[in-house]
Formats: structure tokens, sequence, C-alpha cells
């Protein structure tokens, strides 16, 4: 009997810290790691009395992700109070969103292996970050720091199907809200995080199956690798028969297991409540498209450009999209250079290991990579000359022009010259031509490593391979007309 | 002579700016009639003499340079002790904050400051500003200053109480569903709620927020007005509030007054409130007021949606208390949840555990179509109704409270408790001023109060109307 296979049904929810310079309901800083307790206040530490005021900045960062997400924005959205008791959530609710978010009914371009699908957005909705739990031996301590802290939930349709593809769908968030200024979307300091929620469904079948809920992940891999563990775990219980419980886990990167975290039976009733201290958040036509206007460029249509626009790749373009300044930095060396092609691969292959990330930031500027990237296509010097060069622009900034005239660095391209050194090369390798001559090619290599040894890397690879054949051939002709 | 503390307002107003006595004089003689007075009346709970004394040696050294803040530079005051002073201990007479100092001023108390203002102290309240005898708060009752063997009422018990026991020429209070005009009713002060967000909320320990409001306690309504304008006005800090428009107009002739039959002619008024009612009608109609009777919509309707969204809101607002960043920690606790339940259990009084409770519930998944949703639905229908009406009148008349102060220790059910709010939380369902003035006598030898509401931001025409019957009760 065959066995009965099966659909993964996923959907994400992502927390993104929003980019605004104070919280949202008050006026405390939000710069990440500042000694504990040293950015709260009255307010963001829910004192008796004090009262939130909406920060009207991250209204506008939401409105942007949810333009750049081709969302409907609502024009009159309110907030809501959702109960919960923690030590964490100095208030006992979290200002949030639940019936009117402020966007809704988006969507996002994801594209894997060359094929693109579109994933429905549900919803976007601003909400205040809790306080932070330090547990150290017998105590725990609470750090207010991070009350208050503006985020948006960003509530994908159910339209994912595998692990890989909600990691392309996190990518192509991430490049949407950093190239927006939306959010850093720096995960390792946990200003971007994901849930996961889950079922599976026999393939064909239109019904939904029992929804697992994985809380609060903090790496792309990890979310792809649980989405993957639970696919399996999940296949396995419903084959031996058994039902899946609607349950909240959570997910161990050192195991690389889901575990379980609380049962629907202990789910909580929020209690949602119109937040009556604030009034409701109202939009007006002019204030929506001043937003919109201010929009950069979006990936997927700068993906578009690019590769219209120099000739490169799909997949170095998607590189490049992912971050603004990567793509602003090899835009700016491509209108320097008849070579775009030749910087990106510079810039992909040799230096981008050199580079920081997040943010971008690269040792050698955009000229000297133009620079290079025109001497290497000019044929002025080989590539061998340019990575070396590069390396040691790196370290150091030097014209690499001057450079190349001052020590000589050229390529040799003068067939004369270069007939001597393949000449060269074949008195002193007698054995390497004897090998080709008897039909093993390989040898070549070795002939042409040593002209290019014996040219200190200067000659033309190129030229040079073209002489050496001619030579090995006219040898190997002569020979066969003695023989004959 | 009339003795000092006996002076209204504007009295001190005058005198101070003559130079007749100075803030030091004025504070002395307040701080001293606490000291051998309030024994018996219990409205403070906390008395600031060295503070006080310091602000009125300041607010004279400002006048002898001719650099008074404002018209109430040098004049005393206290406010009730759910409104947060900084580095005070504000309590809400409540075992969970007993031992709480507020970081920051309430917005209220900040503008007082920084006209100059003296605050003496904090004042007595019913815990978290539920209940309307005085009786509900850790520091014992208050008892009526007119009739000591009479409640107080409540919950601006403390507030009330000290106005009328001349310790303060005026008090700060805060008004849920009649928490300063029912006190203020019984111990025959004026006490003004102002329209919805016409005071800043912020630094007011509220349990309802789309119902709290700061109020004033004086001795007339001229002093009432006074002070309103030194707290009226937007806040940054408060998001409700409003900005409240510069020229509002005054009376007009003729005044159109609307008496609500439903709060007349219910069971529970009793036969003194009908005819002090009567009268004020009298004293309005020779004054060439067009007196009508209408109806409201059911008055048990409004108590019911003013029980459930109030509780509704307490359940949430109440929950920050926790014992753990500030406030009361329980000792006996081994868990996460029995530090909750046990710091909230020790630290609540009864008729604050019932409210969160009810409130929980009300908000409750299951709940929430059944009851908060037609409670909201309820609200809305009364906000329309009472724009109504005041698109074809000007105030709305009828009683305080259905009876007047009546004695301590009375047993009465929480719904009996709800009765007593009836004729008050229209105003504060709809948003719109109201003030209580004294006028009539109970059976008790003590005074009875009249409730006027006008239309949002109309305060100024409130006061004026209450004038009138101020003027006529001296008659």
């Amino acid at each position: 009997m065959s066995e009965i296979s099966y659909e993964a049904i996923i959907g994400l929810e992502v927390h993104a810290e929003l980019k605004t310079a104070s919280k949202i309901f008050c006026a405390c800083p939000t710069t990440f790691g500042a000694p504990q307790n040293t950015q709260c206040c009255p307010v963001c530490m829910g004192h008796p009395g004090t009262l939130p005021i909406l920060n009207r900045h991250a209204v506008e960062l939401a409105i942007r992700a949810g333009l750049a997400l081709n969302c409907e924005i609502a024009r009159q959205s309110r907030t809501d109070r959702k109960h919960y008791f923690y030590p964490d959530l100095p208030k006992a609710y979290q200002i949030s969103q639940n019936e009117i978010p402020l966007c809704k009914n988006g969507r996002l371009t994801v594209s894997m292996d060359g094929f693109s699908r579109e994933i429905g957005i549900a919803r976007i909705h601003i909400e205040e970050d809790a306080g932070k739990l330090i547990h150290a031996g017998n105590e725990t301590r609470i750090d207010f720091n991070r009350c208050g802290v503006p985020l948006i939930e960003i509530v994908s349709k159910p339209d994912l199907r595998s692990g890989a593809e909600a990691a392309a769908y996190l990518k192509a968030l991430r490049a949407i809200l950093s190239r927006c200024g939306v959010s850093d979307c720096k995960m390792q300091e946990g200003s971007l995080r994901c849930d996961v929620n889950i079922s599976l469904r026999e393939m064909g079948s239109e019904a939904f199956g029992t929804r697992v809920e994985i809380k609060n992940i903090n790496s792309f891999a990890f979310v792809e690798k649980a989405i993957h563990y639970e696919i399996t775990r999940q296949t396995e219980l419903l084959r031996r028969g058994e039902e899946i419980c609607m349950e909240t886990r959570r997910f161990d990167s050192v195991k690389g297991v889901t575990e379980l975290m609380r049962t629907k039976e202990s789910a909580e009733d929020y209690r949602y409540l119109p937040e009556p201290d604030l009034l409701a958040i109202r939009l007006s036509e002019e204030e929506i498209e001043r937003i919109a206007d201010t929009l950069p460029e979006l990936p997927a249509a700068q993906i578009t450009r690019l590769t219209e626009t120099y000739g490169i790749r799909q997949k170095d373009a998607e590189i490049l999209s992912a971050e603004l300044l990567l793509s602003d930095f090899f835009e700016a060396a491509a209108a320097k250079t008849r070579f775009p092609q030749i910087a990106l691969n510079l810039l992909l292959t040799e230096l981008l290991p050199h580079c920081a990330s997040e943010p971008f930031s690269s040792p050698v500027s955009w000229t000297r990579l133009a620079e290079l990237a025109e001497l290497l296509g000019e044929g002025e010097i080989n590539s061998a000359t340019a990575k070396k060069l590069l390396s040691r622009l790196i370290k150091d900034d030097f014209s690499p022009a001057d450079t190349v005239a001052k020590e000589g660095l050229a390529q040799i391209r003068d067939t004369d010259q270069l007939q001597l050194l393949v000449e060269n090369a074949m008195q002193k390798m007698p054995q390497a031509v004897k090998d080709w001559l008897h039909g093993r090619y390989a040898a070549m290599r070795s002939l042409q490593g040593k002209i290019m040894a014996e040219s200190g890397g200067r000659a033309d690879p190129v030229l040079a391979e073209e002489l050496l054949t001619a030579s090995l051939e006219a040898l190997k002709n002569g020979k066969e007309n003695l023989e004959s | 002579m009339k003795k000092l503390i006996e002076y209204t307002l504007q009295e001190h107003i005058n005198a101070l700016q003559a130079g007749e006595y100075s803030s030091v004089d004025l504070t002395n003689a307040y701080l001293e009639r606490i000291a051998e007075n309030d024994a018996s009346v219990n409205a403070f709970v906390w008395i600031d003499a060295k503070g006080a004394l310091e602000a009125a040696w300041a607010s004279d050294e400002r006048r002898r340079r001719g650099a008074a803040l404002s018209q109430l530079d040098g004049i005393p005051y206290a406010v009730k002790d759910n409104l947060c002073v900084k580095g005070m201990r504000t309590t809400c007479a409540s075992r969970i904050l007993e031992n709480y100092i507020a970081p920051y001023d309430a917005t209220a108390v900040s503008r007082l400051r920084e006209s100059g203002a003296v605050l003496l102290g904090k004042l007595n309240m019913d815990e978290f500003a539920m209940g309307s005898t005085g009786e509900l708060s850790i520091f014992g009752a208050t008892a009526n200053p007119l009739h000591p063997a009479l409640v107080s009422g409540g919950s601006s018990s403390g507030s009330a109480a000290a106005v009328a026991a001349l310790e303060v020429p005026f008090a700060l209070g805060s008004d849920t569903g009649g928490s300063v005009r029912q006190p203020a009713a019984f111990c025959g002060v004026v006490g003004l709620k102002p329209t919805y967000g016409a005071i800043s909320r912020y630094g007011l320990i509220g349990f309802a927020p789309s119902f709290d409001c700061v109020g004033l306690l004086t001795r007339n309504a001229a002093d009432a007005e006074t002070v309103f304008s030194a707290l009226v006005g937007k806040d940054p800090h408060d998001a409700t509030t409003l900005d409240y428009p510069q020229q509002t107009p005054l009376l007009r002739h003729p005044l159109r007054i609307a008496v609500v039959k439903e709060l007349l002619e219910g069971e529970g008024v009793s036969e003194e409130v009908r005819v002090s009612v009567q009268r004020a009608i009298h004293a309005f109609s020779k004054q060439g007021a067009e007196i009508q009777t209408i109806s409201l919509p059911s008055p048990q309707i409004a108590l019911a949606a003013y029980c459930v969204l109030s509780a509704v809101e307490a359940s949430s607002n109440l929950a920050r208390f926790d014992g753990i960043r500030y406030g009361r920690r329980s000792k006996n606790a081994d868990t996460l949840f029995d530090l909750y339940a046990n710091s909230r259990g020790e630290g609540f009084g009864m008729e604050v555990k019932r409210r969160i409770l009810f409130g929980t519930c009300m908000l409750t998944e299951e709940r929430r179509k059944i009851y908060l949703e037609r409670a909201a639905y309820a609200r809305n229908q009364i906000r329309e109704r009472m724009e109504e009406i005041f698109s074809s009148f000007d105030l709305i008349l009828n009683p305080t409270s259905p009876t007047g102060a009546f004695p301590r220790g009375s047993k009465q059910t929480p719904a009996e408790r709800r009765e007593a709010d009836l004729c008050a939380v229209y105003a504060n369902l709809a948003g719109n001023p109201a003030l209580s003035v004294p006028f009539g006598t109970s059976a008790y030898g003590t005074p009875l109060g009249i409730q006027l509401t006008a239309a949002p931001c109309r305060e100024a025409l409130l006061l004026a109307a209450a004038r009138i019957l101020e003027e006529a009760s001296h008659e």
C-alpha cells in the first residue's frame, strides 16, 4: 500500500522592531544594548496614572511597510489592549491592534530556484514590545529597556508550503523592510522575530488540518529547520493514525527539534478591549500619498532594472537588491566603468568577503573598484593581477593605474615577447611537451603556469594560450611529417 | 470678624493681592485648622506641612517682587489620594499601594504648582475611587463635617469634607460615576465634573479611563470657575484632552431647562429631594427660564451600561497592580502565580475585587457579545439622546443623588449602592459637564444637591446657572 502524501500549510507572523528614535508611547530612546533599565520612564514602566501617547513616526513606518507590501491602508484604525499577566509586561496588557489593523490584504512576491510566487499578507498592525527577563541562579531580574519599543506584526496568509519557501519569504520581507527604512531587521539583536503556524493536509485536500504554532524563532535557518522538523513529526503522527494537537511549541536550535510549550486547553483569553486612553488613528489621503511618494525603489523593481540596465544575472541582481547599501555601491562603481559585469564579479567574489554586513560597508571605495574593472576590462591587466591589486587595496588606498605603470604590472600582450616566453617554457619543461604530444593535453596547464611564473604573472593568459597551442601544434605536425 | 479660614477662594485672592495677609499666614491658618479639626473628620491622609510652608514662603517672595505666577499663587489646596504628586505617597486608599511614592506629578497638580498654589496634602477616598460613602478606605471612613453621624459621600470623600470643614479653600477630586458631585451634595459644597477631556487625566490613578474626570470641589460656583480655568486645556501627556474653546456661550434668555422625569419620579428618590428640585425649578422660573419635563432612556439601562463598562475598564486598568515593580508584594508566594494571586488578594479590598472580577468576567470571549457590546451600544444611544436634548435645551436639571447624606454604617446591598449613582452616570456615559450645587435641606439638617448638566464645553454656562441657585438659596 502506498503511503499517503501530505502537504504543509504554513503561515508566518513576523515581528519587526520599527526604526524610531523613541518608544511607541513615551519619549524614551530605543537604542539597543544600553545598560539595563536606563531607557525607561513611568509611562513604559506602567506606573499608575500614566497614559500612552502614540508616536506618529511608528504609524508612518508601519504604513511604509504596508504600502511596500501592497496592502490596503485603513483610513481609520484603533488600538486595543491585549491582556495577560507576565512580569515583563508592566501594565498587564499590551497595547496592540486587534479588530482594525493599520494595513491588510497585501502581497509579497517571493522567488526561489528561478520561480516566483505571490504570498498573501493578511495584516500588519502596530504594537509595543515587552521587557526582558534575565534569569540568574535563583533570581529573575527584569530589564524594562525594551518595554514600549514599537513593533509591527506582519501576518502572512497560509500560502507557504515548505521551509525553504518560508526562508525565501523572510529574506524578501527583510529586504523590503530594511530598504524602506522600516526596520533594521537585525535578527541577532532581536529586531526581527518569527512565529510559524503550520498544519498538514492530505495532498489534494481543500480542508485545513490542525494548526501548531512554533514561537519566537530568531534566525531564517532555524525557521527552515523548525518547519522541516515539524513536517516530519506531524507526518509520522498522521501516518500512525494519531491526531495532531492544537498547541504551541518552541524550537530548540541545539537539538534541532520542536518541543511542547503549551496546549490549547491552557491557551489564554486575551480579553481584548478598545484602548480608551488613545484616540482612533485617522489618516488622510494626503498623508498616505506623502508617505507613498517617499518610498524608495523596491527590491522587485530594482532586480528588473539592474538586469536590464547592466545586463547582469538575475541571481546577482537578487544578491545586490537584498541590501540597499550594497546595490548603491555597485551602481556607483558601474557608472564609472564600461565593464559593470567585471566590477560585479570582483565585488561579489573578491571584495564582499572582506566587507562588513548589516550595514554593508566596504574597505575599498567604489571608485577604486571601477578603476580596477576598467583596467581589467581593457586588458591592461589580467585577472590575477586584478585580484592581487584588490587585496592590496583592501589594506591600503592607491591608484591602480599608477601602480600598474610604476610597478610594470601591465599585461604582456606583445606577441614577440610572448612567443619568447612560450619557447622558453617549452624548453624548460620537455616532459610536459612530450606528455602533450602523447595526447595528455592536461600538460598544457603546467606549461601555462611556467609562462605565467616566468612573466611575473603578467602574460596575457588568453594570448599566451593561443601561442602555446600554435607552437605545440606546429611541433606535433612537424613530428608527424617526419614520421610519415 | 470672619476667621481667615472662612474666606472664600476669591476673597483670599483679593486679600493676597492687596497684601492683607501673606500666603504663609494663610497656609498656617489652614494647617492649624486641620490639626485641630481633622481628627474627627478624617479628610486628610497625608499632610505635608513642611513642603506647604516652603511653597507659601516662596510664593510670598514672588509677590514681594511683583512676580506672582497667577491669581492662585499662594492659595492652599489639597488633592484626592489618587492624584500623583512627585515624591509623595499616593495610595488610592488601598493596601496594594500603601507604600507607593509617585515618581511624577499629575498634570492637574503640576498646573497648580506652576500657578503657585500651595499643596497641603492628600485627601481620603473610597479605595480606588470605588464607593459612594467614603467608608471604603484603609485610612478609615471620612465623616460628614456637617453631621458626624452621617457619611460624607464618595468616592471623593476627603475632598468634599475638607472643603466643607474649612480645611482648604478648594480641593481636587475625581469623578467616574458621580464621585465628585455626590459627596459635594452630601457635604454642602459645589462639585464640578468637567467635560470629558477638559482637564488632563495624566497622573490620575483612575479606574475607567473613558469615564474618569479630574473634578474640583469649592465653596461656591465662582471659585469653581477660577480653579477650572487654571486646569483646563490640552495636555501633551493625555491624548484624550480637548482643545477647549476660548469663548463659550454664557447664559441666554430665556434659559431652556429640561427636567428628567425618570430621575425625579423614580422609586428611590426621597420626598425632601423632590421638594428641593421643585424649589429649584421655581427659582429658575422666577428668572424667566423655560422648564420642560423630558424623558431619558431607561435609567436602569444607563446604570447597567455604566456598571458593565466601568467594571470592564477597571479590570483592565487595575491589572498592573501585581506587586512586581511597586506596591505591596505578598510574602507568601513560592510561584509566580501565587505572587500575583496573593499580592492582589491581600492588597485589594472587597468592593475593588468585586468590580475586577465582574469586569474580567464581562470581558471574556463568551460574555463580551452578550454584555460588553450591548453596553457599548446603550452608551452610544445615550450619547445621541443627550446630544438631541442639548440641541433644544441649555441645561438638564435633576437631583444629584436620590437622597441626602445617610447614617454611617448603613447596610447597603451592592445593588442599592449602584442606585445611588443613578442620577450621576448620564454625564459620565456621555462625557457632558455636570455639577452639584447645594440647594435645600434634608431631615438631618444637611444640605441636598441639585445637579445641572450642560452640553460639552459649556462649563461657563453651568457655573452661571449654579449662581442663580446659590442666590436663590440665600433668599
